[in-house]
């Protein structure tokens, strides 16, 4: 094998970066943009002004808040489903097995708006009040999997033997998982718990089904963008959003990398 | 060397007594981890489905705007309808058409970061990945209506390398083409693709890296050129890495009623025909009954995709 990339197979796959982040651009020069009517390219000219006045609305800073809050609780319940599951579902084999993967896998392989739908139709059907918990639950459902499959992945990989030595040296089983598993497994449930984080605060369709009349950010973006009021506002958050995000994803990444030394 | 010694057996303690009893007893154990997860997806997410099925068999009274809790197979019936048909089958076809064209694009991108990407470079890749799954699918779509618009980017560009008559005549092909590309079947599709494609290329990147380089090695040795080694070797050994990421384009494809809503012209998908029925017209249980198609085609799916090993790549 050739260690060196051939041109060909550079060219395509850098083109696909620049087509993953070509718009990503855009939503940064927009937010600049001076022109706020239509999405006439190039720019006539570039102000900062709507940076200003996307801090002083209320609306944003509410529904920032509200999707914060939501994705925590989610991130919470998941973290905890998710492990439970994969420390039962890693090496055990049992009848009703694979019908539980897959069980936890249904949220996010049906498409959103099935889950959506049904969750709709149970609250509907038990009259059941849309609130700040009915989201949570639809969201907490669907992060379970990223979270046990991260978690999953990483307890396949922990030798057994590690565990063995731990109990033959006069551990019990809780201070084995408190000072052998849990540490092995740290990483991965941090990096499980950054993907479901994420799920969660970027999810709207799920949430258009389950949020009644609580805004959450992709909601809020939604009516922006079929009701426009300032679409550079918009464009402002979103450079605000993707900034903040940037941090966390590398700070996971530089940790999920830093536990598993030669291994590739 | 003295006789071994052996340990003083600890003393039996409540949480030892636990301890050893869950460890001998690998049924209770199991039985104590799955109990919570069980009880929420059971309860929880089956209930659900099922209020969806029930619903699905109602029917909603025509003067009242309420729901009849009364069995009948009348929504099955209107999902016949020509309209229902179409729009089912145009998303299945988006969906595969989608789903096509990640994995081209996820293939050399993926292969790349697995077998030659080092270093800082590699974990740059990584992040340029990870970004656009972490930054707001509703910005994205905006993006595109930015650079899709008939004043926008793509248009301007197109001006300036003189190939506007291109771009018209591709916008001209009945089918996929529009007034400009952000009504267009064309720009839907681009739009899909965009959204999806790092669910691609993640799991089939972890696919390639799992392939021994000795493999390729040996591909080479035996006379095989890098094509037939990509035929031969990589893509087989990446398939179950394709079958996850496929599972995620195919049936977010089929799933989303945002980006036809926003992108595309006026024809409909599943999704938007089910969020109009349940939200507009008030009608859940014909909603619930047109939810039910892309469920039947996902199950399909995912029984397929299953037989490829999908499920150990997620």
């Amino acid at each position: 094998m050739r260690s060196e990339a051939g041109f060909g197979l550079r060219a395509a796959a850098w083109g696909v970066v620049l087509f993953m982040h070509v718009p990503m651009a855009m939503i940064v020069l927009y937010a600049f943009s001076a022109e706020d009517k239509s999405y006439v390219f190039p720019p006539p000219a570039l102000t900062t002004q709507w940076f200003g006045v996307a801090w002083g609305r209320d609306d944003v800073w509410a529904a920032i808040e509200l999707s914060f809050s939501v994705a925590v609780w989610s991130t919470a319940i998941a973290l905890l489903l998710g492990t439970l599951a994969a420390a039962a579902l890693a090496r055990a084999k049992f009848f009703g097995r694979d019908v539980i993967s897959l069980l936890l896998i249904l949220p996010i392989a049906l498409p959103g708006i099935v889950t959506g739908i049904a969750l709709r139709s149970a609250y509907h059907t038990l009259e059941i009040p849309f609130s700040f918990w009915t989201i949570v639950i639809g969201h907490a459902t669907f992060c379970v999997v990223v979270v046990f499959n991260n978690a999953v992945a990483r307890l396949r990989r922990l030798s057994p033997n590690l565990i063995e030595a731990s109990m033959d040296l006069g551990a019990d089983g809780f201070q084995t998982v408190r000072y052998v598993v849990l540490p092995q497994l740290g990483s991965a449930l941090l990096a499980g718990a950054l993907l479901a984080f994420a799920l969660s605060f970027d999810e709207v369709i799920v949430t258009t089904f389950t949020a009644g009349q609580q805004t959450t950010l992709p909601i809020w973006m939604l009516q922006e963008l079929i009701r426009p009021r300032q679409r550079p506002v918009t464009n402002v958050v979103a450079v605000v959003i993707v900034a903040l995000t940037f941090i966390p994803i590398v700070l996971a990444y530089t940790l999920t990398r830093s536990d598993e030394p030669a291994h590739r | 060397m003295t006789a071994l010694a052996l340990p003083v057996p600890p003393p039996a303690t409540l949480r030892r007594r636990a301890s050893d009893l869950l460890y001998t007893r690998r049924g209770l154990l199991l039985m104590a981890l799955l109990a919570p997860p069980l009880l929420w997806f059971g309860v929880i997410y089956l209930g659900s489905l099922f209020a969806l099925l029930a619903n699905a068999f109602f029917r909603l009274d025509d003067f009242t705007g309420q729901v009849v809790r009364e069995v009948g197979f009348g929504n099955f019936v209107a999902l016949l309808e020509a309209a229902n048909l179409d729009a089912a089958r145009r998303s299945v076809a988006m969906a595969i058409a989608v789903t096509l064209a990640c994995t081209g694009l996820a293939l050399p991108l993926a292969y790349y970061m697995a077998r030659h990407a080092r270093g800082t470079q590699k974990a740059l890749l990584y992040i340029a990945v990870m970004l656009p799954l972490w930054s707001s699918y509703l910005v994205r779509l905006y993006a595109w209506k930015l650079l899709l618009a008939k004043e926008g980017a793509i248009s301007w560009v197109a001006e300036r390398l003189h190939a506007t008559w291109v771009l018209d005549a591709v916008l001209s092909v009945p089918l996929i083409g529009g007034p400009s590309l952000s009504f267009s079947t064309l720009g839907t599709f681009i739009v899909f693709v965009y959204m999806w494609l790092p669910f691609m290329v993640l799991p089939v990147m972890a696919a390639i890296e799992r392939i021994p380089a000795s493999t390729l090695e040996a591909s080479a040795d035996l006379g095989a050129r890098p094509a037939r080694t990509l035929r031969h070797v990589i893509l087989p050994l990446a398939l179950p890495g394709i079958a996850a990421g496929s599972i995620f384009t195919f049936s977010l494809t089929l799933g989303d009623y945002i980006i036809p809503q926003v992108i595309g012209d006026s024809t409909l998908f599943i999704g938007q025909v089910v969020y109009r029925q349940q939200g507009v017209a008030g009608n859940l249980p014909f909603a619930a009954a047109f939810s039910l198609v892309p469920i039947v085609v996902i199950g399909i799916y995912l029984w397929l995709a299953k037989r490829q090993g999908a499920f150990d790549a997620l």
